[in-house]
């Protein structure tokens, strides 16, 4: 599905980072994927393990933290379960976490000489 | 660790990025956003299952409103269709086929966006004092590329965008395309507890047309059962009952519409 689209997007912001480093191995990457953000992560893991191939992320792992989705009352500052209807106080509830998806960390192999 | 003579030792470094992976297509989606409040264009993403009436509910759209300048394109995995309907219906459209991708992204609406050309259209023809439109300047953008007959034109012109995207309530509601709003189509067709299935799309959605409505006497559907799972995945839920069939509920439907024109 779109998890592809998600990857490609992931490898080439690598190939820019890993350009200001050149001879450098990128290693491992650190992606957070919320909750809410529509992401498989299964799917990721398994888009990443066959679009990586002939790419700067070639012998690179995935380590991805699911976030939890939070909705919180934006009045009484309570935490509201999921499941429930997502209202408190007779205001509607925030998200404050849980629906994005990011690239946190790149670590990269670096020869010294 | 260099296999020669056992010198240079590797170190692994650590590069904090702290970005969101679709911060490419987050820009895309911002500067259209520019682009359309700037010139006035209601950008409206309407999304829903295969088969929810999207098409329909704008060709009914189309024919109920007096003076809207409508104009959309349409996403679909194959086919450009539901472009031909909307264009039979009066809405200048033109199609994305997107092959296999299950969602439209910014890229694909920017470049559908200046391809637009405005035929002639019993819509655009009327213009707001019964005088046709002026032709816009010869360097307009999305103008270039018309050939005659369409009149040279542009999306600026236009009242309301439609961005009919793909028939999918999973994967288009990840990708910003520089709407103003997100509009679900949710049939009556599809299930009670459809929206608990699927919370991140109506997390996204500011308003929800309730389609098909013509067909309640025909299914044993409980319309508040659809309400309260709505409410427990949109923090604000707000609900049009809409027949694509029969028209009820559309003059409620653009009457949303035209509070929310830029």
């Amino acid at each position: 599905m779109h998890e592809y689209s998600i990857v490609a997007s992931l490898v080439d912001r690598v190939d820019e980072i890993a350009a200001t480093r050149p001879g450098a191995i990128v290693r491992k990457l650190h992606v957070r994927i919320g909750e809410l953000a529509g992401v498989e992560i299964d799917l990721l893991q398994t888009a990443f393990a066959t679009f990586r191939e002939r790419t700067v992320c070639d012998r690179a792992d995935l380590a991805i933290e699911a976030v939890p989705a939070v909705w919180r009352c934006k009045s009484c500052g309570r935490d509201i379960p999921a499941g429930t209807v997502l209202r408190c106080c007779q205001q509607p509830a925030r998200l404050v976490s849980g629906d994005d998806i990011i690239l946190e960390r790149v670590e990269m192999e670096v020869r010294d000489v | 660790m260099c296999e020669d003579c056992g010198c240079g030792d590797a170190e692994l470094v650590p590069i904090d990025v702290h970005e969101r992976i679709l911060a490419g297509n987050d820009k895309l989606a911002a500067h259209l956003r520019e682009h359309f409040v700037e010139a006035h264009v209601l950008a409206i993403n309407l999304m829903g299952s295969p088969g929810a009436g999207k098409t329909a509910v704008l060709e009914q759209t189309a024919r109920a409103t007096r003076n809207l300048r409508l104009g959309a394109v349409s996403g679909d995995l194959a086919t450009d269709r539901d472009a031909q309907r909307l264009r039979a219906a009066g809405i200048t459209a033109s199609s994305i086929t997107t092959g296999s991708a299950c969602h439209l992204d910014a890229k694909l609406v920017h470049d559908a966006l200046h391809d637009l050309c405005l035929a002639a259209s019993p819509v655009l023809a009327r213009g707001v004092d019964g005088r046709g439109l002026p032709p816009a300047p010869a360097d307009s953008p999305g103008g270039r590329r018309c050939a005659p007959p369409d009149r040279l034109g542009s999306w600026r012109e236009l009242d309301v965008f439609f961005i009919e995207n793909v028939g999918n309530l999973v994967c288009p509601a990840i990708y910003d395309l520089g709407q103003a709003a997100n509009v679900v189509a949710l049939s009556v067709t599809e299930g009670e507890d459809k929206p608990l299935k699927y919370p991140v799309m109506f997390r996204r959605a500011d308003l929800v047309l309730l389609t098909k409505i013509d067909l309640l006497p025909h299914l044993d559907v409980d319309v508040a059962a659809i309400r309260d799972a709505l409410a427990h995945v949109m923090p604000e839920p707000r609900v049009i009952a809409v027949s694509g069939k029969t028209g009820q509920g559309i003059g409620e439907w653009l009457a949303w519409l035209e509070a929310r024109r830029p």
